[in-house]
């Protein structure tokens, strides 16, 4: 494999956050690359003291505080910012970009066109509901775009430990580019046709992943976690279709390998929030007290809007919604749960 | 942009190129020998190209060669060429020497020059056979035809023949973005491609290229329409190259693909059908096939790659969507929809247009009896489907000029990607279907018909649409105060999306809901033996043909006036 630095252009990282960060050092064992951060400061840290979301950072990385900046040295972008923020970045960035550039993102969430009027409704169409690929190809001339998903928690691959990923794109040479810049030796990188189907894994994964957090904070052990992994894989399958996606990515390293990982892992933000939720804490107080977006919860509004619209059955993604925003307990949620009459197990293949 | 899309075109457009000497198409036919050299020379090279990894090129032979024999003794047609079984043969014998001696080398040449026969055999019979003279006489027959025709029937009968009253003009609408395709012809090539719903189309629209004063365009017509000595007369003149549905091998298709992009990268302005045949169910395209969209796109970074200036090499695509009220084939041709289920690759052409005589028969019929027709020129797109503007210039969703060449590029530099045009072409086809819904023009006729049908739909729900075409005639009876409800409720909707700019709408859609209904019972389908839909003698609608029915409800499908009516 070659891993030396090309003279090319630099690759760009758009938001500094955990996995932002963690991206950008992949990126640097092999490329020049620019990090932009929002925030003054950060850029500062990035640049004075080579620090950002507490990983050190590659010698490669340079910091910018400027979109056009980054637009303009780089071809190839990776957006990864909250999806509450993704919008608004790409409208401000698209006077920088051109048709030449491609983007692949690493946001798991998904947006909604009117965010203002969402809690009004009780059911959202997918004309209202818009994956990150879409928001890049609205907003913007970019059209080779492409998506980053997998079970990449931020903090190990932080640790050089082994990891895998999926690039989802409708264009080879977006599959073919990202292999080439992120793959190592510890690193290893997947491609996939279905960009809606991989976007929508890492997105309808952090319901499930704040359930699992549940599970955990009532003390449960695997026979529980297993039982809600596989059924939620279901869920998330049933809900993918109705959205676009295939069966297929839902059953690989984006789907159940990313599924397997949030839900297992304490590190995860979603995870953490669904733990809290059942040691007895009130969701505005966890908010207020996480550091970066969970964004299972805005997930879980929006695909239960989803699911009433399509029709499709979701009981887990309805407790869950019930616990956040109607005040039933993760216990009753659980109970009524164990008493649904579910008889068939596996249905779509 | 379009102030409320009502306004028809009724003048006459100079010519945008003075003398004829300067078009395109002029200039291909007179170097047409070293043309057609260059089409063969790329095609065999793209053919080459795509077996060079596996050596599979003699396999090609091979079944092109099976499933050509297989057509000459199944299927043949009048044009095809005496020699087809003996030239075949021919092939077959030679194949099987190469298998039998073991001298590489010469099997490699050998199988090379066997490729390049055929695809020089190919590319002469797709090969147009434009002839300036032959069009100028073309062009004076068809005006003079439908002018004398329209006059006889529309004015005091035949003895009016002479009578300059009525003009084609009164009778086709040619709507749109006229100036802006004279334009954009003037800038680059042009890629038009119409919706299809009858055979009539492709002689409506030769007509109004004329009309609005552009060059002739190219176009691929059906092979089996050169059975017909009349029609390939009038092909041939109007700078139409053939195409051979039988011949479904990799070798034609790359040559045919090879000749259209060629031709659009000398500026040959191009025509086609992206529907493939005419719409069997009289709904609007909504699948297309990209074969020869895929073309224009290689030819358009063809032509990047090789020009630095992308001004004046740019290719632009114009939808146009073409409006009857009445269509002679639908009868047949709904009845082709119904029997295939869906089944489109078995079903075998089933043409009414089998000789001269009946396309006089049908032409007269046409001119004298079928009403308004509406031809919508739509908004030019580039090829990677952005609106552009007056001078050409791709535009983007927030009015930022787009410079296409990017689209192409790959580090720095234009890089040719099969798999990146191949999706550019998709997301082209998607736009086009887009284009097609929003430019087309509902006329009373469509609207009667569609809530007419939806009616005895909602009435017989448990029924699918088989056993509802089967239903008695005493069940099919609407009463009136029924049937206006719904029409008013469908109306007021069209209107909505009209405002919306989600389709157009005839002129007289903006009459009172009662005229507008007699409008289009009085014109739906007017002149089928059996007709879609009338009133009886208490003023109730009956139908005389669910089918055709069917079919003109079909032109209003997909802008979900269903759940309305």
């Amino acid at each position: 494999m070659d891993s030396k630095i090309s003279s090319e252009k630099p690759v760009g990282v758009i938001g500094a956050g955990s996995f932002g960060t963690a991206i950008a050092n992949i990126l640097a064992e092999k490329s020049k690359v620019l990090l932009y951060a929002r925030n003054e400061a950060v850029v500062n840290r990035i640049k004075n003291e080579g620090i950002s979301s507490g990983q050190k950072l590659h010698k490669n990385i340079s910091g910018t505080n400027e979109l056009q900046e980054i637009a303009t040295k780089c071809d190839i972008l990776f957006p990864i910012v909250p999806s509450s923020a993704f919008r608004s970045l790409i409208k401000d960035l698209s006077a920088y970009l051109h048709p030449y550039h491609l983007l692949i993102h690493g946001t798991k969430g998904m947006d909604v066109s009117t965010p203002a009027e969402m809690d009004n409704v009780t059911k959202l169409n997918r004309d209202q509901v818009k994956t990150m690929s879409e928001i890049i190809q609205d907003e913007s001339v970019v059209v080779r775009v492409g998506c980053l998903a997998g079970p990449n928690l931020a903090r190990e691959l932080a640790d050089l430990q082994p990891a895998a990923t999926v690039v989802a794109s409708h264009f080879d040479e977006v599959i073919e580019a990202g292999i080439r810049l992120l793959r190592n030796d510890r690193f290893q990188v997947y491609g996939s046709k279905d960009l809606i189907g991989v976007e929508l894994c890492g997105v309808l994964k952090n319901i499930i992943a704040i359930a699992s957090g549940a599970l955990s904070g009532l003390g449960y052990g695997e026979n529980a976690r297993a039982l809600l992994i596989s059924r939620g894989m279901v869920e998330m399958i049933y809900l993918g279709r109705a959205l676009g996606g295939n069966t297929e990515a839902f059953i690989g390293l984006a789907g159940v390998g990313d599924l397997v990982a949030t839900c297992s892992s304490t590190l995860s933000r979603n995870f953490s929030v669904g733990y809290r939720l059942a040691k007895g804490e009130k969701l505005p107080q966890i908010v207020e007290s996480m550091e970066e977006t969970a964004e299972g919860i805005n997930t879980i509004k929006i695909a239960k809007k989803l699911a009433n619209f399509y029709k499709v059955r979701t009981p887990i993604l309805d407790m869950l919604h019930k616990v956040l925003f109607e005040d039933l307990t993760v216990e009753e949620a659980l109970q009524y749960l164990m008493k649904y009459p579910f008889n068939v197990d596996i249905d779509f293949l | 942009m379009r102030p409320s899309g009502d306004s028809y075109v009724k003048k006459k457009y100079a010519p945008i190129l003075p003398g004829s000497m300067d078009w395109p198409v002029v200039q291909l036919s007179k170097n047409r020998k070293q043309f057609i050299e260059s089409v063969i020379h790329e095609s065999v090279s793209v053919i080459t190209a795509l077996h060079a990894e596996n050596g599979s090129l003699k396999e090609e032979i091979e079944q092109t060669r099976f499933k050509e024999m297989l057509r000459v003794k199944q299927n043949p047609w009048n044009v095809d060429p005496d020699d087809d079984p003996a030239f075949w043969s021919g092939i077959k014998a030679r194949l099987l020497k190469i298998s039998v001696g073991n001298n590489e080398k010469k099997h490699e040449d050998e199988i090379k020059n066997i490729l390049h026969e055929i695809v020089s055999r190919y590319a002469h019979e797709i090969q147009g056979n434009f002839k300036r003279s032959r069009y100028k006489l073309a062009r004076t027959l068809v005006k003079f035809g439908f002018k004398r025709l329209l006059n006889a029937s529309k004015v005091k009968g035949w003895r009016s023949v002479w009578s300059r009253r009525v003009t084609l003009q009164d009778k086709i609408q040619i709507t749109g973005e006229v100036e802006q395709l004279r334009s954009l012809a003037k800038k680059g090539t042009v890629i038009m491609v119409p919706t299809h719903f009858s055979n009539l189309d492709s002689i409506l629209i030769g007509w109004v290229i004329h009309i609005l004063g552009l060059p002739p365009f190219i176009y691929g017509a059906g092979l089996n329409l050169f059975n017909i000595g009349i029609l390939a007369f009038f092909m041939n003149s109007l700078g139409a190259y053939k195409v051979d549905r039988r011949k479904k091998n990799q070798i034609y298709r790359e040559t045919l693909k090879t000749y259209s992009k060629l031709a659009t990268v000398k500026g040959c302005h191009g025509l086609f059908f992206p529907g493939g045949t005419r719409s069997r169910s009289g709904k609007i395209e909504s699948k297309l096939k990209l074969g020869l969209l895929g073309s224009a796109m290689e030819a358009q970074r063809h032509s990047l790659q090789h020009n630095s200036d992308e001004e004046n090499h740019k290719v632009f695509v114009v939808p146009v969507v073409i409006n009857y009220h009445f269509v002679v084939e639908a009868p047949g041709l709904i009845n082709d929809y119904l029997q295939s289920k869906g089944q489109e690759r078995y079903y075998v052409e089933n043409d009414s247009f089998t000789n001269s005589y009946k396309i006089l028969i049908f032409l007269f019929k046409f001119i004298t009896k079928g009403s308004d027709i509406s031809v919508s020129i739509g908004r030019g797109l580039d090829l990677l489907g952005n609106y552009v503007d007056e001078a050409g210039n791709s535009i983007d969703k927030k009015g930022r000029r787009i410079n296409i060449r990017d689209y192409f590029i790959s580090n720095g530099e234009i890089t040719e990607d099969l798999q990146r045009e191949k999706e550019y072409t998709r997301r082209l086809g998607e736009v086009i279907v887009k284009e097609f819904r929003r430019n087309n023009r509902v006329f009373s006729s469509h609207l009667v018909a569609f809530t007419a049908f939806n009616i005895l739909k909602n009435r017989h729900s448990h029924l699918d649409l088989y056993d509802l075409l089967r239903i008695p005639k005493e069940e099919s009876i609407i009463s009136y105060e029924e049937f206006r409800k719904s029409f008013e409720l469908a109306l007021q909707q069209i209107h909505l999306l009209n405002q919306e700019q989600k389709v157009t709408i005839a002129p007289h859609l903006r009459d009172t809901p009662d005229k507008i209904i007699d409008h289009g019972l009085y014109n739906v389908g007017m002149y089928h033996s059996k007709r879609p839909l009338v009133k009886n003698k208490e003023g109730n609608l009956i139908t005389h043909d669910l089918n055709t029915l069917f079919y003109y409800h079909n032109r209003l499908c997909g802008y979900g006036l269903e759940n309305i009516v």
